[in-house]
């Protein structure tokens, strides 16, 4: 495999990490105020990924520079062609941290932190309505000419499919926070996360799957066989984590959701393979995997330091959730002195 | 106006981004040692001090990642000139930086926030460690990319592409611009984080009597070593790292002390009374030092120092291909930045420097000689201003710095390669307009969020405080097991009954 070809491969998993990884967080914040019925059920939501968040944002800084570093042109083209949803995105993000961070820092002051939690709410959707949306339109191509700079204007970025895929990924990610605290929460907060994914489900099932075919068969060079097995293997972990809900599997029905946005970034990738930003306007602007890379050394060094990094971020990322993988009681956090207190607590919750 | 537009962007976005990220490495060391001091000598004030910066260090580091995502992206967004032509070897460091910086501050900052009371000690102590060598890590990436701009290195000029391609990283990583920057901003940003702590602690020793005494002495004298160690190194790496640029970037210096003509024995200009335009005239009332700049540039009072003028001659032969390249007449190009600006930010940046080194000294002074004296000194308003001026020292010096190094480099993107006239991105005016606009709003507001949060909590004090004059008057003395439980830093405690916590 040639190293262009290796670094599509990191980037699109480092793209998946992103979307596995702070959707549930995307998930859980757009059901701040649905699912929580007091201030402090909001505080327990928020907890369950509080520790984690920061760690799972990097992805995406990752993710984009590493398409600075090995594909130039198509970190250049695609970042300045897409320039307002990326706008906006930052601005979500950028609020969408000091929303995390800042919600409880005036203890006792309710109207501060509930303003900030609003705030958060609306983040978690535009955020990842962005993401969606970007990628949807780098899958599908824009107008470029031959030096691959965007000639559109802000109505190509919102075609039909874009905007399949920005459902889609919002209906995605409602799932995947709710069985996310149905693992992660105990208590009434928990019971109420299942009841809700049972009511998502369907509606995922449906737009991810319409959006998955779209993929598959509309864009790209039409139907392939990577982007077939991503699809079944989407649905695949759908309709496995549908089954787990019915059943109450807590872990199983989120490691269905887990696979589901995995099959889905491999569909997303596969369509666009062998190109990184197809051209709907001039084809001599399509920016291929071969001719958007970097040098053959540039792509060496960062294969060296990727072979050596990666795995260590993913043994310490692993042991953050480790530490944290406790379930997040209703009274606080720190209550739960163990995961043998926790495991304790929660079979008090079951038996009650 | 796009190229204006997008420079006003490129410079407001990342001197707000600075504001932040100098505390948040410096603090974070700071914190860190204090929470070192704490396990190896259980004493309480050190984890009371710990609590207290380190909740302050969390604000600022929550702003300082949530516009660094600016950062990253916008070179995309609105350089995407020179984003194709650098990218092959800008883009390695910035990937490095997430990979084995990002990662490491992000998940160890988590464990670190959550980590208190769940972890055994040393491992808590080992994870701020962690965060601090991966704004250390992060720093020296970006500023290797910086170097790289300023001068670059371990390049070749793709023939086919026109683009500038790595053929080493290691020289990119390891030159001397690199070196110099990393070892000169990371003790500046020590010293503002020090300057912080000791403004802070004036403030609040001035504030009551016997409040806290014990706790601010001690973080005054944390604060005013930390200065004094800190501003000379930065102060001494400066000197050396100013004579690498007279080398490297000699147009640079020659801008930074307006030298017009090369000159022998070269003198240093105090200060001078000339607008800040493009290109003064001569100065009508100017203050020199002659054979300074000569002496500091090449260690001979007798040395040769490259003026302006002369500088621009020269570059106007040099360049002449690329102005034609772009379809220019290289007789119009100039190779000099605005030298105004250049000048003074060089003279602030430095005056900050040496302010901060003469109130440690001062202040350090004071404390060892007159015991008890800097708390009189405090409760006046004229000595707590000052402490806070000082405060705001580090700051600045870090904002004119940056000012003077990204103005000095003009009109250049990346030295001698592209200009930044040819590194923007083809897009609306109306685009970078908008986008210039929600920034500032948007920047506007957070900054004044952060500020009031900060100033807020600043004024609160350590938690678990005002204790009986005969604790706080000793507080080494170590607080009642009681207090261990009292102040979670992010934990909502205040709701609920304590339920004793196991460490596991």
């Amino acid at each position: 495999m040639d190293l262009p070809t290796v670094w599509f491969l990191l980037i699109a998993a480092f793209w998946a990490g992103y979307l596995v990884l702070e959707g549930f967080d995307f998930g859980v914040g757009m059901l701040l105020f649905v699912l929580a019925k007091t201030p402090g059920e909001r505080d327990q939501m928020v907890r369950t990924f509080g520790p984690v968040w920061d760690g799972n944002e990097v992805w995406l800084i990752v993710a984009g520079a590493s398409m600075f570093a090995a594909f130039p042109n198509w970190y250049a083209s695609m970042f300045s062609a897409l320039y307002l949803p990326l706008l906006i995105l930052l601005v979500a993000l950028i609020l969408r941290v000091l929303a995390i961070e800042y919600r409880r820092k005036h203890e006792d002051d309710i109207v501060w932190t509930t303003r900030w939690d609003r705030v958060l709410v609306g983040c978690s959707v535009l955020a990842p309505a962005m993401v969606a949306a970007a990628l949807a339109d780098v899958v599908r191509g824009i107008p470029l000419d031959a030096n691959s700079d965007f000639t559109g204007t802000l109505l190509d970025l919102l075609s039909p499919y874009a905007l399949l895929g920005v459902v889609a990924i919002l209906s995605l990610f409602v799932l995947h926070g709710a069985t996310f605290l149905g693992v992660r929460t105990e208590g009434a907060l928990r019971q109420r996360s299942r009841r809700l994914a049972l009511r998502a489900w369907p509606v995922a099932t449906v737009l991810v799957g319409a959006f998955g075919l779209w993929s598959l068969f509309g864009q790209g060079g039409g139907a392939s066989v990577v982007g077939a097995v991503g699809v079944a293997v989407a649905v695949a972990g759908l309709l496995a984590g549908g089954a787990a809900l019915l059943r109450g599997h807590e872990s199983a029905a989120f490691a269905g959701t887990v696979v589901t946005i995995l099959g889905a970034a491999v569909l997303l990738f596969a369509q666009l393979w062998p190109n990184v930003l197809p051209s709907t306007d001039d084809p001599a602007g399509t920016l291929s995997v071969a001719s958007a890379a970097s040098s053959p050394y540039t792509l060496k060094v960062m294969t060296w330091v990727a072979v050596v990094m990666a795995p260590i971020v993913f043994l310490y990322q692993g042991w953050s959730y480790w530490i944290f993988r406790h379930r997040v009681a209703a009274d606080g956090f720190s209550t739960a002195a163990s995961p043998l207190d926790a495991l304790q607590r929660r079979r008090a919750a079951e038996d009650a | 106006m796009l190229l204006e537009l997008a420079r006003w962007q490129f410079a407001f976005t990342t001197v707000f981004h600075f504001i932040f990220v100098p505390l948040t490495i410096g603090l974070s060391g700071l914190v860190a040692l204090m929470q070192t001091r704490w396990v190896r000598s259980g004493d309480d004030q050190y984890r009371r001090m710990t609590r207290f910066w380190g909740k302050l260090l969390l604000i600022n580091f929550a702003i300082g990642i949530a516009t660094g995502l600016v950062q990253e992206f916008q070179f995309g967004m609105a350089w995407s000139a020179y984003s194709r032509y650098v990218g092959d070897v800008f883009g390695a460091p910035l990937a490095m930086e997430g990979l084995a910086a990002f990662f490491l501050e992000s998940t160890f900052l988590g464990i670190w926030i959550f980590g208190w009371d769940h972890l055994p000690k040393k491992l808590h102590l080992a994870s701020i460690w962690l965060v601090f060598v991966g704004t250390n890590l992060s720093a020296y990436f970006i500023l290797a990319a910086n170097a790289w701009m300023q001068h670059p290195v371990g390049y070749r000029i793709d023939p086919e592409t026109g683009n500038a391609a790595l053929t080493s990283i290691w020289a990119v990583l390891s030159s001397g611009n690199a070196v110099f920057a990393y070892l000169h901003t990371i003790p500046a940003a020590v010293l503002t984080a020090a300057g912080l702590m000791a403004g802070i602690s004036i403030w609040h020793l001035g504030r009551r009597a016997g409040h806290e005494t014990a706790f601010f002495r001690r973080s005054l004298s944390w604060g005013l070593k930390g200065m004094l160690v800190a501003s000379l190194l930065t102060i001494v790496v400066g000197h050396f790292f100013g004579q690498y640029m007279t080398e490297k970037q000699p147009m640079k210096m020659a801008a930074a002390e307006a030298l017009y003509t090369t000159e022998k024995s070269a003198p240093l200009s105090l200060m001078t009374i000339a607008p800040l335009e493009k290109k003064p005239d001569r100065p009508s009332f100017e203050l020199k030092i002659p054979g300074l700049t000569s002496f500091l540039a090449t260690n001979s009072f007798n040395g040769t120092v490259e003026g302006i003028d002369d500088l621009q001659a020269q570059d106007v032969r040099r360049f002449a291909p690329y102005e034609r390249a772009q379809g220019r007449d290289p007789a119009e190009a100039e190779y000099y930045p605005i030298v105004g600006v250049t000048y003074w930010t060089f003279r602030l940046m430095m005056g900050l420097g040496f302010w901060m080194l003469g109130v440690a000294v001062v202040g350090l002074l004071l404390m060892r000689r007159a015991p008890g004296r800097i708390e009189r000194l405090a409760t006046r308003t004229w000595f707590r201003r000052l402490a806070l001026g000082t405060l705001a020292a580090g700051f600045l010096g870090h904002a004119a710095g940056w000012m003077f190094t990204e103005v000095g480099r003009q009109p250049w993107v990346v030295t001698g390669l592209l200009k930044t006239q040819d590194a923007v991105s083809k897009i609306g005016v109306s685009t970078i307009a908008i986008s210039l606009g929600v920034f500032i709003v948007l920047y506007v507001a957070i900054g004044a969020i952060e500020f009031r949060l900060f100033t807020t909590l600043a004024r609160k004090g350590p938690e678990g405080g005002d204790r009986p004059p005969a604790a706080s008057g000793n507080g080494d003395a170590p607080t009642p097991e009681r207090d261990e439980l009292d102040d979670h830093d992010h934990d909502e405690d205040h709701e609920h009954p304590h339920v004793p916590l196991l460490v596991y």
